[in-house]
This record gives C-alpha cells, sequence and structure tokens, in this order.
C-alpha cells in the first residue's frame, strides 16, 4: 500500500467571473518529496497555490494534508496545517532586523513582551545551522535581494512548515546563491518536508526536483517523474505542442561598429569597463547577480549616470545623464523589472505603448489619432500581442504579453541599440520563445543588441560574443566558440588567473 | 485569463459608457440628493438657487482642479487654502496700499500663487521632501505673509472694476461660474491632450517607469505644483473681488473640501488616476450638499458632520464596488 501523501487536492475547482481558472485540478505530493509544478502563466498553477494558502477560497474539491480532510479558510487556516508559502515577490519588513523578520507573526514570549536577545539568538541558529552569511541582528534593507530571498526561506522554515511552497524563488539569486537555496532544498526535504517548487527554469526543475506536474489551462495534464522525462517533453505538455526551435538565432556576417563604450567607471559599482557593439550582434552579459551588469546598463542609460569614461554611437562621442539623453543618442534599455521600471501598470495598454514616443503624434493640443493607432498597430502585429483592445488596463495582460508591450516601447523610440536586462524573466516558456525570435528578427535588421542575463543556456543560445562580468569588471570577453557554462561560471566566480 | 473576463465588458463601449459605469455610484448620489432637495425644499430648484449654488462652489471648483493634478502625480498640496488667501491679500494691497493697476494687481496675486508653487515643486523634486511635508510648511509660510501684508487686518478695495471681477454678470450668469467652465475644460484639455497631461499620468502611475521612459520627472513635479498654485491664487482675487476686500483669514480649512472632492470623484489617491470631469461632480456633490442643508435650515455644525459622513459612505461604497471585481 502506498503512504500517506503529504498533501493530496482533489478536483479542486476554482471559477473568477467569466474564468474557468481550476477546472478539477489535482496535485499530489509525498513527504520528502520535491515537486515541480509548472505551466504556462495563466495555467492554474498560482490559482491553486493560493487555494492551498487560503488565500483563494476553493469552488469546490477536497484538500487533505497527511491524509486527513483540510477545510482552508483563510491564510492562518494553512499555517497551522504546517503550509508556508514564499511568495515571489518579498513580504518582509525591510526597516526590521532578520531576526525580528523571521517571527513576525509568532513572535515568541509571554504576555506580548518580545525577548529581542532570545529572538536573535534562535534566529542566527537557523541561520548558523544552514550556512549562510547573514547576521540575524541586522536590518533586512541593507541586505541584497538575493540575501532577503533566502531570510523568507527561513523563516518559513523556522515555522516548522511540513509543506513549503516555493514559487519562482531563484528569480533573483545568481547562479551561486541559487545553489545555496538548492542544498536547503535537499536538507528539507532529508527531514521528510514536502516542498512544491514553482519555476519557469527548466535547468533547475531537473536539478532539484523528484516529479513534476504540469498544469494547462486550469487542468492538471500529468505527474511525472523527473529523472523519466525531458525538459522538451515537460514543454510539450505545457504548451499543447511542439515547439520545433526553441531559440532562434540566425548566422549571419555582423555590420560596422555601432556602440563603443570606453574605460566607463562609477565609483565603487563598476571600473573600466570597455566595450563595441556592432549592428545585428547580440552581445551577452553574463555573471552573478550584483556583478554590475544591471548597475553598467542603468548607467549608459543614463538612469544612475556614470562618472568616468566616453560612449560613442556610430563614432561620435555623447554625454548621457539621463535617459533623455540617451534616447537621443539611439540607446533604449528595457528593464529588468518590468513592473517597477517598464510599465505604469495602471494605465493602459496603449498609454505603456507610446509613453516614449508621444513627440511623435501629439503637438499643442492636437492628437493625431490616425498616427497614434498606426503606431500602436505596428506593434501589435508585429509581435503579436494579445490585447482585448489599446484600452485595456495593462496590469490584466499575461506577463509575456506585458513584456512585449515593454519592447513595443522601446522599439517604437527607432533606437541603434537596444539594451535587455533579463528580457524573459517570469515570462513563460510559449512566450520566451517568442521573445528570442523577435529579438532575433531585430538584429536581422540591424539593430545592435545587448542582453543581459543570469539564464545561462538563454545568454549562450541567443549571444555572439559573452562578457563575463565580476566585481563591477568585464573579466573576459569570450566568443561564440568558445561558450561553455563551466567557462563562463569560472570567470564569474573569478577562479581563474588571468 | 484576466483578459477574457474584462473583454467582454470593454470591447465595444463607448467612452460615455464606461464613463458612466465608472461613475455611476455618485451620479446616482448627485442626482437623488437633487431629487430629495427639490420635493423637500421650495427654492432649490429656482435657477437663483442654482446660480448662487454654482457661484459659491467655484472657489472649491479651482481648488479641486489644483487639488487632483498633485493627487494624480501621487502627491497632494495642503496648502491651497493659504494661497487663496495670500493672493487675495497681495491683489488687494496693491490695489489700495501701492496704487497699482488692477491688471499689474492681478498679476502680483497670480505670482504669489505660482511663487509658493514653485517653491513646492523644487523642494519635492530636487530635495525630495515628501509633498505632504513641503505644502504643510508653504501653506504656514503663506498664511503667515498674507497676515503680514495686511497687518491680520481686511484691507477695503473700493474700486468697481476690481469687484466686477467678482460680482459681475455675463448674459445673467455670475462670472465666476464662466470661469469655473472655462478652467474645467482649459484642465481636461491639458490632461488629455497634451503630451505634459500624459506625462503626469505617468509619474503618478509609476515614477521609475516614467523616468526609465525619459519622462523629466522634476519638471513635471515643479509645473504641476506652480500650476496648482496659480489655480489657487485665481480663486484667491475672484473671492477678494466678491468681498470687495483682501482678507488674511480666508479660506481656512478649503484645501481639504478640495481632497474631499476628489475623493468622492474617485481620484485615487494613490496617484496615476482621475478625471476632471468626475472631479467636477465630487465638487458639485458637496455644493449641493451645502446649499441643501442651508435651505433646510440646518445647524452649521451639523452641517460638518454631514459632509464628513458623505465622504465616508461614498468611499467606502467605491472600495465596496471595486472588491466585488
Amino acid at each position: 500500500m502506498e503512504e500517506t501523501p503529504a498533501l493530496e487536492m482533489r478536483n479542486v475547482h476554482k471559477r473568477f467571473p467569466g474564468v474557468y481558472a481550476l477546472d478539477s485540478a489535482r496535485l499530489k505530493v509525498r513527504r520528502g518529496e520535491v515537486h515541480a509544478l509548472v505551466g504556462e502563466n495563466g495555467a492554474g498553477k498560482s490559482t491553486l497555490i493560493k487555494v492551498l494558502g487560503g488565500i483563494y477560497p476553493s469552488d469546490g474539491g477536497e484538500i487533505y494534508v497527511y491524509g486527513e480532510r483540510a477545510d482552508i479558510a483563510d491564510v492562518r487556516d494553512a499555517q497551522r496545517l504546517g503550509i508556508s508559502i514564499i511568495h515571489q515577490e518579498l513580504l518582509l519588513v525591510p526597516q526590521m532586523s532578520v531576526a525580528d523578520n523571521i517571527f513576525l507573526g509568532s513572535a515568541p514570549g509571554r504576555y506580548g513582551y518580545v525577548d529581542r536577545r532570545d529572538q536573535v539568538r534562535r534566529a542566527q541558529a537557523v541561520i548558523d545551522d544552514l550556512g549562510l552569511p547573514i547576521n540575524a541582528a541586522g536590518l533586512v534593507c541593507t541586505l541584497s535581494v538575493a540575501q532577503q530571498q533566502l531570510v523568507e526561506i527561513i523563516k518559513a522554515i523556522s515555522f516548522n512548515a511540513k509543506i513549503i511552497v516555493m514559487d519562482e524563488p531563484t528569480s533573483s539569486l545568481s547562479s551561486n546563491e541559487a545553489k545555496i537555496l538548492f542544498g536547503i532544498i535537499r536538507r528539507l526535504k532529508e527531514q521528510g518536508v514536502a516542498i512544491i517548487y514553482i519555476s519557469h527554469r527548466m535547468e533547475e526543475l531537473f536539478a532539484v526536483t523528484d516529479r513534476v506536474t504540469v498544469m494547462r489551462d486550469g487542468k492538471t495534464i500529468d505527474t511525472l517523474v523527473t529523472s523519466q522525462t525531458t525538459a522538451d517533453e515537460a514543454i510539450r505538455l505545457m504548451v499543447g505542442r511542439e515547439l520545433s526551435d526553441y531559440y532562434v538565432r540566425t548566422d549571419f556576417p555582423k555590420g560596422d561598429v555601432v556602440l563603443q563604450v570606453e574605460r566607463l567607471g562609477k565609483e565603487g559599482v563598476f571600473s573600466d569597463i570597455s566595450f563595441e557593439l556592432r549592428k545585428g550582434e547580440i552581445l551577452g552579459f553574463a555573471g552573478l547577480v550584483g556583478a554590475g551588469r544591471t548597475e553598467l546598463m542603468t548607467a549608459i542609460f543614463g538612469v544612475e549616470p556614470y562618472d568616468s569614461g566616453v560612449i560613442r554611437v556610430n563614432g561620435r562621442e555623447v554625454r548621457i545623464h539621463a535617459p533623455g539623453d540617451a534616447m537621443k543618442a539611439g540607446i533604449a534599455l528595457v528593464p529588468e523589472s518590468r513592473k517597477e521600471q517598464g510599465l505604469v501598470l495602471k494605465n493602459t495598454v496603449g498609454f505603456n505603448m507610446t509613453l516614449t514616443v508621444l513627440k511623435e503624434f501629439i503637438a499643442w493640443l492636437r492628437v493625431n489619432r490616425r498616427r497614434e493607432r498606426l503606431i500602436m498597430d505596428e506593434y501589435r502585429n508585429r509581435f503579436s500581442i494579445r490585447t482585448p483592445s489599446y484600452q485595456q488596463i495593462i496590469s490584466n495582460l499575461s506577463g509575456g504579453n506585458q513584456q512585449k508591450v515593454v519592447v513595443s516601447k522601446w522599439l517604437a523610440a527607432k533606437p541603434a541599440v537596444l539594451i535587455l536586462d533579463e528580457p524573459t524573466r517570469g515570462i513563460d516558456v510559449g512566450a520566451k520563445s517568442e521573445i528570442y525570435s523577435i529579438i532575433n528578427d531585430l538584429t536581422l535588421g540591424d539593430m545592435a543588441i545587448i542582453m543581459v542575463s543570469s539564464e545561462m543556456q538563454e545568454v549562450m543560445a541567443m549571444s555572439d560574443r559573452i562578457c563575463v562580468m565580476g566585481d563591477g569588471r568585464i573579466k573576459t570577453v569570450l566568443d561564440k566558440r568558445d561558450f561553455s557554462q563551466e567557462e563562463i561560471l569560472a570567470h564569474a566566480i573569478g577562479g581563474i588567473a588571468q | 485569463m484576466t483578459p477574457k473576463t474584462l473583454e467582454a465588458t470593454v470591447r465595444g463601449e463607448t467612452a460615455f459608457s464606461v464613463f458612466m459605469r465608472n461613475n455611476l455610484a455618485i451620479i446616482a448620489g448627485l442626482v437623488v440628493m437633487c431629487v430629495l432637495l427639490s420635493l423637500s425644499t421650495d427654492s432649490f430648484l429656482t435657477s437663483s438657487n442654482i446660480m448662487s449654488m454654482l457661484r459659491q462652489i467655484s472657489t472649491n471648483a479651482f481648488l479641486t482642479l489644483a487639488m487632483m493634478l498633485c493627487i494624480i502625480i501621487g502627491g497632494i498640496d495642503i496648502g491651497l487654502g493659504a494661497y487663496v488667501a495670500l493672493s487675495g491679500t497681495v491683489t488687494a494691497v496693491m490695489i489700495t496700499n501701492h496704487g497699482q493697476s488692477i491688471p499689474a494687481a492681478i498679476l502680483f496675486g497670480l505670482l504669489s500663487g505660482a511663487l509658493c508653487g514653485l517653491a513646492n515643486g523644487l523642494f519635492i523634486a530636487y530635495v525630495h521632501v515628501p509633498a505632504f511635508i513641503a505644502t504643510m510648511a508653504m501653506m504656514n509660510v503663506a498664511r503667515g505673509a498674507a497676515y503680514l501684508a495686511t497687518n491680520a487686518e481686511p484691507i477695503r478695495v473700493r474700486d468697481r472694476d476690481f469687484a466686477a471681477i467678482g460680482i459681475g454678470r455675463f448674459h445673467q450668469v455670475p462670472l465666476p461660474i464662466i470661469y469655473t467652465i472655462v478652467g474645467v475644460i482649459a484642465m481636461a484639455l491639458f490632461l488629455n491632450k497634451t503630451r505634459l497631461g500624459r506625462y503626469i499620468y505617468s509619474v503618478g502611475g509609476n515614477l521609475t517607469a516614467a523616468r526609465y521612459s525619459g519622462v523629466n520627472i522634476k519638471a513635471v513635479q515643479i509645473v504641476v505644483h506652480v500650476v496648482a498654485g496659480v489655480l489657487a491664487a485665481f480663486a484667491g482675487i475672484v473671492l477678494a473681488a466678491r468681498m470687495y476686500s483682501g482678507q488674511p483669514a480666508v479660506a481656512q480649512g478649503y484645501e481639504l473640501d478640495a481632497v474631499a472632492a476628489s475623493v468622492l470623484g474617485g481620484i485615487s489617491l494613490t496617484g496615476g488616476a482621475g478625471s476632471v470631469v468626475s472631479a467636477m461632480i465630487g465638487v458639485l456633490i458637496i455644493g449641493v450638499l451645502q446649499n441643501g442643508l442651508n435651505l433646510m435650515n440646518i445647524n452649521s455644525f451639523w452641517q460638518i458632520i454631514a459632509k464628513g459622513l458623505v465622504i465616508l459612505i461614498a468611499v467606502s461604497a467605491d472600495m465596496l464596488r471595486n472588491r466585488d471585481k
């Protein structure tokens, strides 16, 4: 007889007005198992997790925790049952210490008195136990995003959770930090904790999970044993069709040099950055989180200006102090965070698409609606952006479509150099493939592209050359024939003597 | 999945029907109030009452236009009432004490509001002082300056031409109502038809994204606060004309009526959204409420309580409606 599973969800239904978000969804997770939950955005993964965590009530179905029927009406019910969810967004209080955050909501002590020293001691014990270099008394706002992510995980563990859900836990971690996380996952597994792991990164799923449940259109499609399947099969089940060419990159001779960066520096952030970029070329930037890649790109784009060095576009020196200067020079940046830097979420698709090019159709009090429409239609058709109308509020679009709007908004400005910072973060495989194909088409049209990516396979498949950054410097520049994961990592970590 | 749900409702709808749907609650509230008042009083529906009510709300209408701009960029200006007093007194002092011509005096009045707004804008944009604090400080400065300029006494203006600005009529319609209509149309055009209008919504909607899109955030913040200061100053000059004098103690707390009207009109206090027309419906609700309670001879202290309750009810209704979505 099979051992009682840690968690079983049967025939879970959830309707939203007009949408069948969950249609008889099933999920069975064993004790001590790392169970991947995959599917495209909108497949129902997060809805299922929110039902489990008591954030949404379900419209039918049963949940069993360790064989017992569980009635989860709110978040506290879920916590009582030992279910802990680590959300993608950080939910820490930045001005409080690590220990305070860990025990938030479950502060120890009697009569409301919090023994802070004891709290710090206990938190530090958990942290040391995991071998993490984090000070429990330190303020959360002084930690890097990656470290904060780890604090979230510690918080979940300290609960003595029996079932932990991790939603894209590595989205802001470097590969090194991800390794620490995987170590933690293995230990939790040994302790018999059941882990539900949500990620769009296939490599990770194959590195850490035991089984994979694939969801599509609110239904559970299948549960596979990870070691007996392949990424291709999982992707095929997710999208319901064959993805012939996932990465799209044509090989062709490159044009003239468009962008020259010479000895660019910013005190304490990066220094001595020099590189060249040609028409039609994709220059990848790899490295660990904190290597200074994003900082370099925002400096080239003028958001946080550099303080030394020279930038030339088409041979002419340009001075960039603000994004407006960069735009004039023909440089565009699709920023790292779509929600924070890319879009005005509460406004419409049309508003966001044209924000960079209002000059082209608004002069004083005259709005040229035809011209506006033309610009919007061009990119909507070119990238097949799926939106019911331009008046749609953009937060209602899927992540992939939102990302296409961000790319459109920047292409509408007709740049010569397009910088893409993590262009496929948090979007599903189908949309990723579309974005790759868009990027490839752009280079065929002579655009020069810089692509910052923490996804090793992506950056290797798409780039013509890769700059590996570490500690704010370019450690090495690799040509396509020298690409290998080991090589890039070794340079990024800095283990190789020059 | 979510787009599918909205597709059914959004596609094919006219701008007007979307507007009606978003503003249904407050429009209904306004209509109900008007119907009740016309049934329960004889005087509400007379043209003289309507005219005088509209004239009275013109000050709040201008302050609400100013306030909504500040709120849309994610801030606030709580000094508006004080700029009303300052510009009124500056204008009166210029005419009565310094013998300036009326146009010159008005220019000085408007300038006083513009300077207050400019100072607000500079501190907010360059020093990153929170809008609430910067404008609270400016409220004190402006109010103090108004008392200083007048020795804390009303300054009478005997010039008939100046008074005409506030009490004159155009084909039976009091001039302040005309100013309001012009102001509302101009603001609607400004917000909807200009580049700056869109930049204003983008700054309030997501400051970082606006910056990454090449929007000059500082310029937007400064312009918005200067325009707000000038609008308040204009309201102050009209008010002074109506009272034949510049009075340093007027318009205490008017900024809160402007916040109330904006909130009633569904201007999101988190910024980035809101329309001129719905804000004006908010102004009308507050005006009709005040007028109606006056007509029914209700104690003015009860009126204050009623105003507070109406705001609470309207905003709660809006919250509950949005939660159901």
